[in-house]
């Protein structure tokens, strides 16, 4: 299938439409959601939107959208509140709460789903496809909902930028300036589930919480600020949704929901490893750096030493004498110091391991770093 | 817009507008929840720049504070000392209000805290943030006047410039981009600092300000609060050193749970009602430093 194929092709349209909107929300509410801890949150809300999903069936007695995520969004916020009375009232943590929620609605959402398949209504085929998501099955119309859902999240955050982020940094002084921080919370929240709603149809209640983390935690690695963070989080969240729905449409058979989280897991992989500042390769290229720096400094402060204690500037140290000394390889951080014009090798027999004397300019040098030592000592 | 505050205290601190986060409860009207009336000029104990009555707070079932009552005149440094668990945090935040109170009521210049609050600045502890959140140091100092900004209303230029001032005054100036990951303990405590004074307010709580920050900071942060007191407005600080409470402060509240004593430094601050305080945990003081001695003025 060429490219154009691709991009005309109605279904896909439709698929590669509902991920890039699955992204914009996700991403969107991902970002709070990230900054302020409740991660799992997502996972929660979205396991507990089974139970909500077989209730709006058996309720409408059809798979109608309408009322099938009316049902996921009721049972999530449900479970949402169920998580913050267990944790307010009782001395249960946030984790075991989240946990305890999770695996009751998911458990209640099961046995739902088991009992409908059993009434053998022929209606009910394809609703264990909420599970995992089923993209394919994405009608223009479902996209018009996810669409319409996704315009309402989106302009409550922007309504309510500062006052989200004021309640996600510092909800203490959010609340002492009169800030409703309850309200807010819930608000947040809400609209998570309306997020998990929005993706039940592509990536299904197991794998949505991914979508949550994924892109924000990625945009986390590269910004500065709350607003790039986000701006790049729903970046992300619409990449891996197009990569994910463009790798299904091409590769016949693949499920497309597994391939979006699978597609933003990759950018977050990448964005672990090399985003600037935050990166662990950066990291390490630091530390390496830092390492280098310092031990370039201890030998020269070795040769400096052992100049001065045989009271000749030139003295030439044998390299197997400095080893021994700092109990490293100090090849290389000599070489790098002959580079910098600070030591140079010197002939001296009998010559076992080679021999390395101060330059005029080392001497300098590290009479410099004595000087600096004493008075930070100072 | 609503009219400004008339009260003249708060000409010192420019221009206010009624707080428009909260509905505005009008002049004198008590707490819904409490539901006490006031005296019928509308304000209760206008004297007092804070008056807190019969306080009283408790965590499943365990009084954490008990019968609190506490006056602080305006113009004063006051320090809450008392050994850990009793209750000086839990104290400040029941004043502001996050933290519910079982029984009681507080004023603050004559009126409930929900009515007052255009006029409190807050600085929480440290530790209660996470400072890897992806934000700079203007952007946190701004953040002290999104309550003047109210709804929808986005900080500008104007709110930007004020953050930088208050910057200056911390000496924090050249840090206004700064990522605040980067930034130290004491550094991070100015900027908190920073933050509350942009809220221009006439009385300024703060939560263990001095902890675990460097002598320079601490000496830093003493100047700035007595530079506001001496302004006229009321600094109420929980101080975590007894040794430096006779030097910083002029008024103090000792508390454990209960109120051990309050007053000026030098009629309070004594080995007895410290011992009553901390029992045991006294024998880190040495004995000269707590016996008030006369003509030593708690004013340095």
């Amino acid at each position: 299938m060429s490219l154009l194929d691709l991009l005309t092709d109605y279904t896909i349209q439709t698929v590669a439409l509902g991920a890039c909107l699955l992204g914009v929300i996700s991403g969107l509410l991902g970002g709070f959601a990230v900054l302020r801890r409740q991660s799992l949150l997502g996972d929660a809300l979205s396991h507990a939107a089974l139970p909500g999903i077989c209730l709006g069936f058996i309720i409408a007695g059809t798979r109608e959208l309408g009322s099938i995520l009316l049902g996921a969004l009721s049972t999530g916020v449900l479970a949402a509140l169920v998580m913050l009375l267990l944790t307010r009232r009782s001395r249960l943590k946030t984790d075991a709460g989240l946990g305890i929620t999770l695996s009751v609605f998911f458990a209640v959402g099961i046995v739902l789903l088991t009992y409908i398949q059993g009434t053998g209504n022929a209606a009910q085929a394809g609703l264990d496809s909420f599970l995992f998501g089923q993209a394919a099955s994405l009608l223009r119309s479902d996209v018009w909902v996810m669409g319409g859902v996704t315009v309402v999240a989106v302009v409550i955050v922007l309504a309510f930028w500062k006052e989200f982020k004021l309640v996600s940094f510092d909800p203490l002084f959010a609340a002492s300036l009169g800030l409703p921080v309850v309200v807010l919370e819930v608000a947040l929240t809400i609209m998570i589930a309306l997020a998990v709603v929005v993706g039940l149809q592509m990536v299904g209640v197991v794998l949505m919480a991914a979508m949550i983390i994924a892109p924000a935690t990625a945009a986390r690695q590269w910004t500065r600020r709350l607003e790039g963070m986000v701006l790049l989080s729903i970046a992300f969240g619409v990449a891996g949704g197009l990569a994910g729905s463009l790798i299904s449409a091409t590769s016949r058979g693949l499920a497309t929901g597994p391939l979006i989280i699978l597609s933003v897991s990759a950018i977050v992989l990448v964005s672990l490893v090399l985003a600037p500042e935050r990166g662990v390769l950066w990291a390490h290229l630091r530390h390496r750096r830092n390492q280098r720096q310092m031990r370039g400094a201890q030998v020269l402060e070795t040769l400096y030493r052992l100049a001065d204690h045989h009271d000749d500037p030139r003295y030439p140290a044998e390299q197997g004498m400095v080893d021994a000394y700092h109990g490293f390889a100090t090849r290389q951080a000599l070489t790098r110091l002959e580079g910098r014009g600070l030591v140079e090798p010197v002939r001296h027999e009998p010559e076992t391991t080679p021999h390395w004397a101060l330059t005029p300019a080392g001497l300098a040098e590290a009479e410099r770093q004595a000087g600096a030592a004493t008075r930070e000592a100072v | 817009m609503r009219t400004p505050n008339p009260s003249p205290a708060s000409d010192i601190a420019g221009e206010r507008h009624a707080d428009r986060w909260t509905p505005d409860l009008g002049a004198g009207v008590f707490d819904r929840r409490t539901d006490r009336l006031p005296t019928t000029d509308g304000l209760h104990e206008p004297d007092l720049a804070l008056h807190v009555e019969d306080l009283t707070v408790s965590y499943y079932g365990d009084p954490v504070l008990w019968d609190i009552d506490l006056n602080v005149p305006p113009g004063v440094m006051c320090a809450i000392v008392g050994p850990n668990g009793a209750g000086k945090s839990t104290l400040i935040k029941t004043i502001l209000g996050l933290v519910r109170a079982a029984a009681g009521h507080v004023t603050i210049h004559g009126r409930p805290y929900k009515a007052q609050r255009r006029r409190v600045g807050y600085v929480p502890q440290r530790s209660t943030v996470d400072w890897d959140f992806p934000t700079t140091v203007a952007d946190v100092v701004t953040m002290g006047l999104y309550g003047h900004l109210g709804w929808f209303r986005r900080p500008g230029r104007k709110e930007h410039q004020r953050a930088l001032e208050a910057l200056e005054l911390v000496g924090m100036h050249g840090f206004a981009e700064r990522q605040i990951s980067q930034l130290s303990g004491g550094q991070q405590q100015r900027v908190f600092l920073a933050r509350a004074l942009v809220q221009q307010a006439d009385v300024y709580f703060l939560d263990e300000p001095m902890a675990g920050v460097d002598a320079t900071t601490e000496r830093a942060i003493v100047d700035i609060l007595r530079r506001l007191r001496d302004q006229g407005k009321t600094v109420i600080v929980v101080h975590h050193d007894l040794q430096t409470v006779r030097s910083y402060f002029d008024w103090l509240l000792v508390l454990n749970v209960r109120v051990i004593a309050q007053g000026p430094v030098s009629e309070v601050y004594t080995a007895e009602t410290l011992r009553k305080a901390y029992g045991g945990q006294i024998a880190l003081l040495e004995p000269d430093a707590v016996s008030a001695a006369p003509g030593q003025e708690a004013r340095s």
